[in-house]
């Protein structure tokens, strides 16, 4: 393997069309005799719908039909198995019966001629409701009706045994409000029927996956479905899997006859299609008299819904990240009236590692300990919850590197003595961690008689930069230029591929579209070698015959490969391969810190990060432009939520209120920190793959929480533990409230 | 989103022959308030009329030395005409901070003064909300009221203006000018809008028909000038306190002083006891913490909204430092 294209930086091959605006996202397809579905979405977060009054919307211009639980057929649920490859994560199907779960839930859906008459006739449609009280956040959840237990929890030792006569301990309680994906794209379905064969353009960071689900709701083979999501205008985890919306569009277009397109309006955005659930981590740490950690118990409690039971993971990274004999990690749910919860960028590390890591700081402190030096003594040297070495970790060196860059041995530990002009700097800091993962995986590579080559996956490029990638390794190996290369990825047509999540996407492709390279390397070996070939007296697969930059040699002979098939009058020389996951030998997982310095400004209670260096242990950078842009962007969505993200619901009715793009505030152009440095320490982690890339998605939005708050610790001697860190939770002198 | 009619007018007498305009049907200019909460149903004119094509596009500086600013003059427009940026500078400022390029490329000065509160009960319908609905109660009072006003609230409502060019008028001192049916007034720009009081439903001085024409602002007031805005993030947000000010000084005196707050009131507000406690003092940071107190006196703190009274006095402070030091050089 050449070290020229892998780990170059090469800018994205689908840049172009996506800036001129020729590339087609899911809502650009316009079949003919398209109509268009708008929901109408429930106005109560708990209830029964008691009655319709559709006259009004029947009348209205353009409708064609409307569908609710009194006029849907009667599908199945899928069995929700990823294994299977037919997971969702709201199990329960649009129109299933009349039951009101969440604010925002679809109780009808209109299908009219124009968009705008589908709209406009939604409006008409009145829905009576019997009310319950709702079950409005976690707190009134656990009140109500307690906790269940979840699924990923660890215990090794004896923590609380080891807590009460340790030399210092803490134990604390941090929470994360609810964060919403909030994607510029929105969820959208363009469905169509041909006889019982179903096409559906997504905005999907899962085809394979959402064909299986499909199939099983409509009880039709896997191979009577298409869906395609060439391009999504990202999604951060709310389009691993289907939602309501597809099932309803798929169903609409069935019965009206009439490929459908239903688009999710930004409101629906919150309620009907995932969301980062809220949770309360109780940490509690202990240390021997050198702050060594002897005990350690994170207790998660995260807010699932009535339907489904999704778990947020706040503890797996507790588990390995440090040295610990004694430790407890447990996750609980509790059920309250808002839609199923499900992945969002670095699920369970993200508002994990904001408890952890905040309670690390908080730990060294009472320890007497500087948070760099408590670190660097108490990160494991192996996976001690799988007793296992890990394949690769270069943490220390990540931390010191970042470290020093950052400037942190000039840190005056001292809370609020380090001032510029009239701000106050803080400056914080906070291990970041992420597992690897390496899934199955199937691609094809066509070596072509016009010179270039054609690959196929049925996984999604969702902005990361996948086709990018699978081009530099496709020209890696054959020597083609990038612009030789052509990516079809989102499309079930093509060999089944991994969802994009999980920062696995790079690990698991890679071998999978290398593979097939060779095996269509081979076949042109195969054409070479054959009775008419070039190559005819050559042994097949004899070492000697080697395909470089293009051509086959053998002896200083070479042939271009096009004169190869051209010469047999072949289209393509053709390579499949089906790769498999990761093994068990190691515990793979990424690593990496994050140092952030920020300013508050006490005269007018401004809070701003002002720098940031990370450093972060990925294995082998596959491509520097888009890997950095992974970091830097995982980082500024960090920030976010350090600051500013909460999906705000009313504890009187359990409604959102903050259901839009003003006021759900994440941070623009002008919140972005004047200087970001990352730092990526390229060790390719051989045991992991044959590329050493372990995934870069979204290591870098762990931690980040905590490194903010840590530093506005320091700045201020406030220690947030409640995201996100508004202002008034850093002023003096508010004054109490005077009215009810 | 509901259908409505729309109709283009050419001329003003076109425009305001429109009686029904303000009630059942509405004015549009650059659409980004109206459009807004139509599609929300929030609004729901039945019949809208464009006057996007009138000849009210025009800045003139008239005999007396105001100036007069035509209501379809657009918000980048005015933030970077040569005069404002001279003359008012803090009605520049204030509009550079509003909202992001794309909303200040469509939205007009009239549209501006017209916008409505982003209290989120009154965008949602399916709330309780006397301002939308009277009567029906308000929603905010016992709900999320973080981003709520403090002062000029009463108990049918509390929900914010959310402008900064108004703030920014309301220091520079200006004058409304209608054309009704029934003829042209002029009305002081702090009149203008009203209080909610026991009818939050009634937000300005317009009477049906009525058509803003042009803004006409004081002559200019010299001194140091500075708007301020305060908020979570750095840009395009609304404010959570913002101050408009204009100092003049006599040596370290302050002689003559304007301050107007945003973020804070339910209208764009004057803070006059601010103004009265610093004028004639030394120019001093007590005496600027001492004015931004006196603005507050009266301020109201509701269940998520309290820091407001805080940050708006801290707004004041820094506002009239910042003006005073632009006074100075
Ligand atoms: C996402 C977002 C963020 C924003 N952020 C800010 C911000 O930070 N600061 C800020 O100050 N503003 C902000 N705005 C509000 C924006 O400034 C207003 O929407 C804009 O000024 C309205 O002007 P327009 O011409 O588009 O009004 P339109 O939407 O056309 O009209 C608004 C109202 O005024 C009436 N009207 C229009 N012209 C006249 C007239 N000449 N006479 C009588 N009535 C008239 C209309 O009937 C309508 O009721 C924001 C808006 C959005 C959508
Ligand atoms: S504050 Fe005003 S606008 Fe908001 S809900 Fe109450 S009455 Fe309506």
């Amino acid at each position: 393997m050449s070290d020229s294209i892998i780990g170059a930086g090469p800018k994205r091959i689908d840049g172009q069309r996506k800036v001129t605006g020729e590339a087609p996202y899911a809502a650009d397809h316009h079949p003919d005799n398209m109509a268009y579905g708008y929901g109408v979405f429930s106005t109560i977060a708990s209830g029964t719908i008691t009655g319709l009054d559709l006259e009004a919307a029947r009348q209205s211009p353009g409708v064609i039909d409307i569908f609710h639980h009194n006029h849907f057929p009667e599908l199945h649920r899928t069995p929700s198995s990823m294994a299977q490859g037919n997971k969702v994560e709201e199990t329960r199907l649009p129109f299933e019966d009349n039951r009101v779960h969440y604010e925002g839930q679809f109780v009808a859906l209109v299908v009219a001629d124009t968009f705008d008459n589908a709209r406009a006739a939604a409006r008409k449609v009145g829905v009576s409701y019997q009310r319950d009280d709702a079950i409005a956040n976690l707190d009134q959840g656990v009140k109500a009706h307690g906790t269940k237990p979840g699924s990923g929890n660890h215990e090794r030792g004896d923590a609380e045994g080891n807590f009460d006569g340790a030399a210092h301990s803490i134990d604390v309680t941090y929470t994360t409000p609810v964060e919403t994906h909030n994607p510029m794209e929105m969820h959208a379905s363009v469905a169509s029927w041909e006889g019982d064969r179903l096409s559906i353009f997504e905005s999907s960071q899962g085809v394979v996956q959402q064909r299986g689900a499909l199939s099983k709701i409509f009880g039709i083979p896997p191979s009577h479905i298409r869906v395609e999501s060439p391009f999504i205008g990202s999604g951060f985890g709310s389009k691993l899997w289907m939602w309501p919306h597809a099932v309803a569009a798929s169903v609409a277009a069935r019965e009206t006859g009439r490929p459908v397109q239903l688009v999710v309006p930004r409101p629906q955005m919150f309620t009907t299609t995932g969301h980062r659930p809220e949770t309360r981590q109780r940490m509690r740490l202990a240390t021997d008299d050198n702050g060594r950690l002897v005990s350690l118990r994170h207790e998660s409690i995260n807010t699932t819904s009535f339907t489904d039971q999704y778990v947020e993971t706040c503890g797996s990274v507790t588990q390995s990240l440090y040295s610990c004999p004694n430790l407890t990690v447990s996750h609980e749910t509790t059920r309250v009236n808002r839609g199923t919860p499900t992945s969002m960028r670095a699920p369970g590390a993200a508002p994990g590692l904001f408890a952890l890591e905040s309670a690390i700081d908080e730990m060294a402190l009472a320890a007497g300990v500087d948070p760099l030096e408590f670190r660097l003594n108490n990160y494991a040297d192996r996976d001690e919850s799988q007793d296992l070495d890990f394949s690769s970790n270069h943490i220390r060196e990540a931390t010191e590197k970042a470290a020093e860059k950052f400037g942190w041995h000039d840190r005056n530990p001292e809370v609020g003595s380090m001032r510029d002009g009239h701000e106050i700097v803080g400056y914080g800091m906070a291990a970041c961690n992420w597992e690897a993962i390496k899934r199955e995986c199937e691609a094809r590579v066509s070596l072509r008689a016009d010179g270039t080559a054609y690959v196929t996956c049925a996984t999604q490029d969702i902005g990361t930069g996948t086709y990018t990638i699978i081009a530099q390794t496709v020209s890696d190996i054959t020597g083609l230029g990038l612009e030789k290369i052509t990516v079809r990825l989102g499309d079930t047509s093509y060999p089944n591929g991994p969802i994009s999540g999980g920062s696995w996407t790079t690990a698991t492709t890679l071998p999978a579209v290398a593979a097939a390279t060779r095996e269509a390397i081979k076949e042109l070996k195969g054409y070479a070698t054959s009775e008419k070939g070039d190559f005819a007296d050559v042994d097949n697969d004899s070492d000697s015959l080697v395909f470089e930059n293009g051509q086959l040699t053998h002896d200083g002979q070479g042939v271009n490969y096009v004169d190869v098939l051209k010469g047999q009058k072949l289209a393509s020389a053709d390579g499949h391969a089906h790769t498999q996951g990761a093994d068990d030998r190691y515990s793979y997982r990424s690593f990496g810190a994050h140092f952030v310095e920020v300013r508050w400004d006490p005269g007018i209670s401004n809070l701003r990060v002002s720098r940031v260096v990370s450093a972060i242990d990925v294995g082998r950078v596959i491509n520097s432009l888009t890997a950095r842009n992974q970091v830097e962007g995982a980082i500024v969505m960090g920030l976010g939520m350090a600051h500013f993200e909460a999906t705000d619901y009313d504890a009187r009715n359990g409604r959102p209120v903050n259901n839009n793009y003003a006021e759900y505030v994440v941070p623009v152009h002008a919140d972005q920190p004047p200087e970001v440095d990352v730092i990526l320490l390229d060790y390719p982690d051989l045991e992991f793959n044959e590329f050493g890339a372990r995934g870069i998605g979204e290591i870098g939005i762990t931690g980040m929480a905590a490194a903010v708050a840590n530093a506005v610790y320091h700045a201020t001697g406030k220690r947030i533990r409640d995201l996100p860190i508004f202002k008034e939770k850093l002023m003096e002198n508010i004054p109490a409230v005077q009215s009810a | 989103m509901r259908a409505f009619e729309l109709e283009s007018v050419e001329a003003i007498d076109q425009a305001v022959s429109h009686r029904r305009v303000h009630d059942g049907e509405a004015f549009i200019a650059g659409g980004t308030t109206l459009l807004d909460l139509v599609k929300l149903d929030v609004m729901q004119p039945e019949k809208v009329v464009d006057v996007t094509r009138l000849p009210l596009k025009r800045i003139e500086t008239l005999e007396d030395g105001r100036l007069k600013i035509g209501a379809l003059v657009s918000n980048t427009e005015l933030a970077k005409h040569e005069i404002v940026l001279r003359d008012y500078p803090v009605l520049s400022e204030a509009l550079l901070s509003g909202a992001s390029t794309g909303l200040r490329n469509m939205a007009s000065t009239g549209g501006n003064v017209m916008q409505r509160t982003r209290c989120p009960y009154f965008r949602d319908p399916d709330m309780p909300c006397n301002k939308r609905e009277p009567g029906t109660g308000c929603s905010a009072l016992d709900g999320i009221n973080r981003n709520h006003a403090v002062l000029g609230t009463s108990e049918h409502c509390i929900a914010t203006h959310p402008s900064d060019m108004c703030v920014g008028m309301v220091a520079a001192g200006a004058t409304l000018v209608l054309e009704g049916p029934d003829g042209q007034r002029e009305v002081a720009f702090e009149d203008y809008h009203l209080l909610p009081g026991d009818h939050p439903e009634r937000e300005h001085d317009l009477k049906p028909g009525e058509l803003i024409t042009h803004v006409i602002l004081d002559t200019p007031r010299g001194g140091g000038q500075h708007y301020l805005k305060l908020r979570d993030r750095a840009s395009y947000e609304f404010a959570l306190a913002s101050c408009a000010a204009i100092v003049s000084l006599d040596g370290d005196n302050v002689s003559e002083v304007r301050v107007a707050l945003g973020g804070v009131a339910t209208k764009p507000w004057r803070a006059t006891a601010a103004e009265e406690a610093l004028k004639g003092q030394p120019a001093t940071q007590e005496n600027f913490e001492r004015a931004a107190d006196a603005a507050f006196t009266d301020a109201v703190a509701y269940s998520h909204n309290g820091y407001k009274i805080t940050l708006g006095k801290q707004a004041i402070a820094r506002a009239l430092r910042d003006a005073t030091a632009r006074a100075r050089a």
